[in-house]
């Protein structure tokens, strides 16, 4: 039977497994909601900004593993889903956009609410396509959803013109779709991963660091294998936080800019340095030349353009992380050589004396609340077991190193683009795949209100989601720099004109809280944690001058952070 | 150190824009660049000549491979190789003497004289960038009124071949 572009987008979708589509209608995609309008299989949700429904669909993919998808219309739809599509294209958040497009004939005359689509999201997509022809439409779908999620995931955008949409053929889902120009490598190199396994075994001073490749490959099992296997210390990037138990003892925290001292020390000190989907980042590494200068560096990553990029490593492996660590344990557990236990007892001694320093230790006895202390209450509450969204900034990093994620995809944050705005949203598909979970969003006063709309779509949806709002009256992360770096002349860091969180809160549906003494922090996170279906917005007015330690500053070595006033003067 | 690489790539629609894209987004430099379909019209070679150290040329190379739109790719000057770019030049040929002079330059550089006026000619040569220059240098400047390049192409010696 011949359907119209739209009806076969919506059966593609269907066909495709895709349960839930974040959007927001226009001009150019009405035929693509009335044929919507027509079914009950993909449920629409309707955001209140594009650039909520792109982090609510990325939300729902890091929580879940599968693809979130988007629908957003042309010109302004698109323009505003870019910030959300550039977020999971730096974290490899496997998306689907479907964006409208003005009618074909009318594509380059600079019609209404036209852009090229294709054009501006091509640096921040895996691959994007625009559909001329409707016999093409559901291969292309098929294709989207194939690169979105096959080797390093990522976003793809599938521009959609009007006519196209109103426009018939017969329709037939591919099963699968093959493309001559894209085979991911998944298996790695035997050869590599024999010498890999050689250096592993020799070191003397072997250290983890594994990233969120491991999350996106369903390798925490295997990860935490391999850890035990070995008694290696361990530490996790901020975006593969959960890969390995965060309570386990191997575990020494997370690393980079604000991670721990031992996990720090560790990596400028260990003779063996083994990168497990990590992509040695700026803020991880901090200066090239001075990073982990002794050791030998293996690194697995799907990506073969992630290897060698800014650290050169001896021992490239390209294949996904699964499958490279399941064949290492095989060849671990078969190999005559033994890790080298007096070399390790001697090391471990040594990051134990690293961990006395209690980097993260904070004033437990001031009378503001203190950050840390909010989010160290939460963990208590929640038993560890809460999924966490957070925004960008001083808040994301204390909740990085206050809650202990023990399981992967709980924890939800822009690391790469580092956007202020995603922690409402992307709570928003956290709490759509996970229903009966508590769904928390750690946030400021400042990046909150960059997608406070979306308030109002969780009162549609009933999403019970918790905002933690650290309120601290600044950008915190701004505000630290310029103090250390510029003098503390705070330019335009303050916020002077905020609003009434709780009425605001109020005014969208939801209850409101202002909690402003430490002593109030618990009975108010106890008493919000009870609100099974209720949104609840609480303002937690906390000390404005706490800084995040440890800091190693942008360009210096990873043996030179900054200790918190305290620590550095014991 | 100068690369020319070659690019087996799928015949679409903004192939050469996620090229072009990926060498200024990333700070890349292209001295010439040159595309047309092959004999299977779905796929385009593109021949890309670049500079960089060997780090940022394998970062090339990676970052070319990883766009879904390239089917394969060959470093050219890893192996013996022919470059060849072709050069359209009109000059001023003014009086016997400067005729006379313009076409035993061309001959000794195999260059063809493909249009004639009795004040210009244009003349087609072939040949690798050196040669081309060369060719220039020996012009007198002030003869040149326009001078089209069409970038290189190149391709491997003996069997070694790019294809799919």
């Amino acid at each position: 039977m011949e359907l119209t572009g739209a009806e076969i987008l919506v059966r593609c979708l269907k066909d495709e497994g895709v349960k839930y589509v974040f959007g927001y209608p226009g001009g150019a995609v009405l035929h693509i909601y009335d044929a919507l309008y027509k079914q009950d299989d993909v449920q629409h949700i309707l955001v209140r900004h594009e650039q909520g429904a792109a982090h609510a669909a990325d939300g729902y993919a890091r929580s879940t593993g599968k693809p979130g998808v988007v629908l957003v219309t042309s010109g302004p739809g698109a323009t505003n889903a870019v910030t959300g599509i550039a977020t999971a294209y730096m974290d490899s958040i496997p998306l689907v956009i479907i964006t409208g497009q003005v009618a074909t004939p009318a594509i380059g005359s600079d019609a209404f609410q036209e852009v090229d689509s294709v054009g501006i999201t091509r640096p921040c997509v895996k691959h994007n396509f625009l559909v001329k022809d409707v016999k093409d439409l559901a291969t292309t779908i098929k294709k989207a959803f194939y690169i979105a999620t096959t080797g390093r995931p990522g976003p793809v955008v599938v521009d959609v013109p009007k006519d196209v949409t109103a426009h018939k053929t017969d329709y037939a889902y591919p099963k699968s779709v093959a493309l001559r120009s894209y085979k991911p490598v998944v298996e790695g190199h035997p050869g590599q991963i024999k010498k890999a396994v050689e250096i592993i075994l020799a070191a003397k001073r072997p250290m983890i660091y594994s990233g969120g490749g491991v999350i996106l490959g369903e390798a925490s099992e295997s990860l935490t294998e391999f850890t035990r296997l070995l008694g290696y210390p361990i530490t996790n990037t901020l975006m593969g936080l959960g890969a390995y138990p965060a309570t386990d003892k191997q575990f020494i925290g997370m690393l980079g800019m604000h991670g721990t001292y031992e996990a720090n020390m560790a990596m400028h000190d260990c003779d063996a340095l083994i990168a497990i989907g990590a992509r040695f980042d700026d803020r991880v590494v901090g200066k090239v030349e001075l990073f982990s200068p002794g050791s030998k560096k293996i690194h697995i990553d799907i990506d073969p353009a992630s290897i060698s990029k800014s650290v050169r490593v001896d021992v490239p492996i390209v294949g996904s992380v699964g499958n490279v660590l399941k064949e290492m344990i095989k060849l671990i557990k078969t190999a005559k050589k033994r890790p080298d236990t007096a070399a390790l007892k001697s090391w471990w001694k040594q990051i134990d004396e690293w961990r006395t320093k209690d980097c993260l230790r904070y004033d437990h006895k001031s009378k503001l609340i203190k950050p840390q202390y909010v989010l160290e209450t939460l963990y208590k509450l929640t038993k560890g077991d809460a999924f966490i969204t957070s925004d960008v900034g001083q808040h994301q990093m204390w909740a990085a190193q206050f809650y202990k994620f023990d399981k992967p995809r709980r924890w939800i944050n822009s690391g790469g683009l580092g956007t202020m705005g995603f922690g409402l949203p992307s709570a928003m598909g956290v709490q759509l795949a996970h229903p009966k979970s508590t769904v928390c969003c750690v946030t400021g006063e400042a990046s909150i209100i960059m997608c406070i709309q979306e308030l109002s779509t969780c009162k549609q949806y009933g999403l019970p989601i918790k905002i933690i709002n650290l309120n601290n009256r600044y950008m915190g992360m701004v505000r630290q720099w310029q103090e250390f770096f510029y003098k503390g002349r705070y330019s335009h860091s303050y916020m002077d004109a905020l609003p009434d969180f709780v009425k605001l809160a109020e005014s969208f549906g939801h209850v409101g809280m202002k909690i402003e003494k430490p002593a109030d922090v618990e009975p108010a996170l106890k008493e919000a944690l009870k609100l099974k279906d209720r949104l609840v917005f609480m303002d937690f007015i906390t000390d404005q001058t706490e800084n995040v330690y440890p800091m190693i500053e942008a360009g210096k070595a990873h043996n030179q952070m900054h200790l918190s006033p305290e620590r550095e003067l014991a | 150190m100068r690369h020319i690489i070659s690019i087996l790539m799928e015949n679409e629609a903004g192939a050469l824009s996620r090229v072009a894209g990926l060498f200024s987004a990333r700070g890349y430099n292209i001295e010439s660049l040159t595309v047309a379909p092959t004999e299977d019209p779905s796929l385009s070679r593109m021949t890309l000549v670049t500079r960089g150290t060997e780090a940022v040329i394998e970062q090339i190379t990676k970052q070319l491979n990883k766009l879904i739109d390239v089917v394969k790719l060959l470093d050219l000057t890893e192996g013996p190789h022919i470059e060849r770019e072709m050069m359209l030049i009109k000059i001023k040929a003014l009086g016997n003497e400067q005729r006379e002079e313009i076409k035993r330059l061309a001959d000794i550089f195999r260059g063809h004289i493909i249009d004639v006026t009795d004040s210009s000619y244009v003349i087609e040569l072939t040949g690798t960038g050196e040669k081309i220059d060369g060719f220039i240098q020996a012009l007198d400047s002030k003869t040149i009124l326009e001078v089209v390049r069409s970038g290189v192409s190149g391709i491997a010696r003996g069997e070694k071949s790019l294809k799919v």
